[in-house]
């Protein structure tokens, strides 16, 4: 190549990032440095209120008693969506792998959730778990006294997880699908013909080879439990009390409803130091647990 | 056989949670309000009053249209920013481009509800609250399209060279062989980009509750928690309508177009 046709490349090279590199600039960058600026500021915007204020706002945040319980709702979502996702993603997978006629129209129904409208869904669900809602009525009809879902603690978390998973679960359940059909049919005729049961079979043979899959998945599902907004908003409303208030919402409270914008971009730098570590370990974790990369 | 049978009744019975909420939301929003929270699984007679309802208690038809444009808009312009820098990092050596590379992929690390706070406060600045600007330029730009951009690049690098090269015998510059050559190719991670980014633009909730405030402003996920009595009780049957019609649009065209949503969203890493 010619230096002229060189330098006319390397010219529309920067022409074709120039959009996104900025957009990452003024809408990523700049923001992150400006929420941790204003994390060392008390700023009111009814009051129209900003004045350093040190570390004030982390004071706060220490001594919030919300914060802990905020904390420990976070966790239990997260935790609480991981396990129940990837295993019903997995017990899809194995079963819609079994090479049963009509498996294309169950993989349709299992992931058609996943493109109803967030909100829809969880609308539906709501009306669905009323106190005199249709899962209580159906419960009713076969003489269960189904509790109040939303109104207690411990089933609202329960609720809020499983609409989620159930939203969702079929992305992951691609996700093994595919992993599955990958492992080479030769082992699990070598490991039937040494007398292996199936549950060996599955614990010895295809784990270890969709393990990958499995750490992707938990990562992306990780991350995005950490974001989870709109079903916690329109479902529970951080509620009861504050049983099913997560770090987003927390957020979202402080920040645009009470108008305590310091002490909300406090928060958002939690956010984003809980989402750095979490990366962090995982990336560790990838190098040490994974059986092979494909 | 036995397995078969017993295959195909847990499939069955694990099908229920995932299409049951659909069918109870469009039957229970033809029941009359009175029978709403009835047991019957098909409304006793059809009424398509609630239906109605939904376009007389907001400006639901302008609220539609809001969220179609702007996901259309979103699409769109991700589409022309992701696949250009994309193909860039991918196909093209420049000076720092493994420092600039790094840049965008912090649009990856880093949630876009970590940043909502100075987002606000720079639209606010520029009296672009109450407008869609923020919902449309963010998106585009912005975090959203930087696993956008990331897929291109991941396409790219897997074409070819000599196709690229005997186009350049042929005298292209690269911006015509990027047009010419790679965009056509690149249709199935192009589609795929398209359908994700759709969906995250119409399901976007957070943004719009902290931009828009006022009704004609409104996009549809935003809008149908807005159907309430004057003293906040729920308009079950209004909110159920609503909803339905937010949602079968979107799953008419995922079943005719199955394969594409199933195979696009799953390998694009949609959040979970």
């Amino acid at each position: 190549m010619t230096r002229a046709i060189k330098r006319q490349d390397r010219l529309t090279a920067y022409a074709f990032i120039a959009p996104q590199l900025a957009g990452t600039v003024a809408f990523v960058l700049i923001p992150l440095v400006l929420v941790a600026w204003y994390s060392l500021h008390e700023w009111n915007v009814l009051a129209n209120t900003f004045t350093f204020s040190g570390v004030d706002n982390y004071r706060q945040l220490a001594e919030d008693p919300t914060v802990p319980r905020v904390l420990r709702a976070t966790l239990l979502f997260s935790a609480g969506l991981v396990i129940v996702n990837l295993s019903l993603a997995l017990l899809l997978a194995v079963l819609l792998n079994q090479k049963l006629r009509g498996t294309t129209v169950f993989r349709v129904l299992f992931f058609s959730p996943v493109v109803v409208s967030l909100v829809a869904w969880t609308i539906v669900w709501r009306f669905m778990l009323q106190d005199n809602g249709g899962i209580n009525s159906f419960l009713d009809a076969v003489g269960l006294d189904g509790p109040n879902w939303l109104r207690s603690g411990g089933t609202a978390m329960a609720a809020v997880i499983v609409v989620q998973v159930l939203k969702n679960v079929g992305l992951n359940m691609v996700l093994f699908l595919a992993a599955l059909q990958g492992v080479p049919p030769e082992l699990y005729e070598a490991a039937r013909t040494d007398g292996a049961n199936a549950w060996t079979v599955f614990r010895r043979i295809t784990l270890p080879l969709i393990s990958p899959t499995i750490l992707l998945t938990s990562i992306i599902t990780v991350v995005g439990s950490l974001q989870v907004f709109a079903q916690i908003a329109v479902l529970t409303e951080g509620g009861p009390g504050t049983s099913t208030t997560v770090l987003v919402y927390y957020l979202y409270q402080q920040a645009f409803q009470f108008h305590a914008f310091g002490y909300g971009a406090t928060l958002s730098v939690l956010l984003f130091l809980i989402v750095l570590a979490l990366t962090v370990v995982q990336w560790q974790l990838r190098k040490r647990w994974v059986f092979h990369e494909s | 056989m036995r397995a078969k049978t017993t295959a195909y009744g847990i499939l069955l019975v694990l099908c229920v949670p995932f299409v049951f909420p659909t069918w109870w939301m469009v039957t229970s929003s033809l029941k009359p309000n009175a029978d709403i929270f009835g047991r019957s699984l098909w409304p006793s007679h059809v009424s398509f009053a609630a239906w109605h309802d939904v376009f007389t208690m907001q400006p639901f038809a302008r609220q539609y249209l809001n969220s179609a444009y702007i996901a259309v808009v979103v699409t769109l312009g991700t589409l022309v920013v992701a696949s250009m820098a994309g193909y860039a990092f991918a196909r093209i050596r420049f000076r720092g481009q493994n420092a600039l590379f790094l840049v965008v992929l912090s649009g990856l690390l880093i949630p876009s509800e970590v940043t909502i706070v100075p987002l606000f406060r720079i639209f606010n600045s520029l009296g672009l609250i109450d407008t869609h600007w923020p919902l449309i330029l963010v998106p585009i730009f912005g975090a959203p399209s930087v696993l956008a951009t990331f897929i291109m690049r991941q396409f790219f690098i897997t074409l070819p060279v000599e196709l690229e090269e005997a186009a350049r015998m042929d005298g292209l510059t690269r911006a015509a062989i990027f047009r010419r050559i790679a965009l056509p190719l690149a249709r199935p991670a192009l589609g795929a980009v398209a359908i994700f980014t759709f969906l995250t633009s119409w399901n976007l909730y957070l943004e719009p509750i902290v931009y828009l405030s006022s009704k004609s402003m409104f996009t549809l996920p935003q809008a149908l928690t807005q159907f309430t009595d004057p003293y906040q009780g729920q308009l079950w049957n209004v909110q159920l309508s609503a909803a339905s019609m937010t949602a079968i649009p979107v799953l008419i065209v995922f079943v005719i177009a199955q394969r594409q949503f199933i195979e696009g969203l799953a390998h694009t890493g949609l959040k979970g």
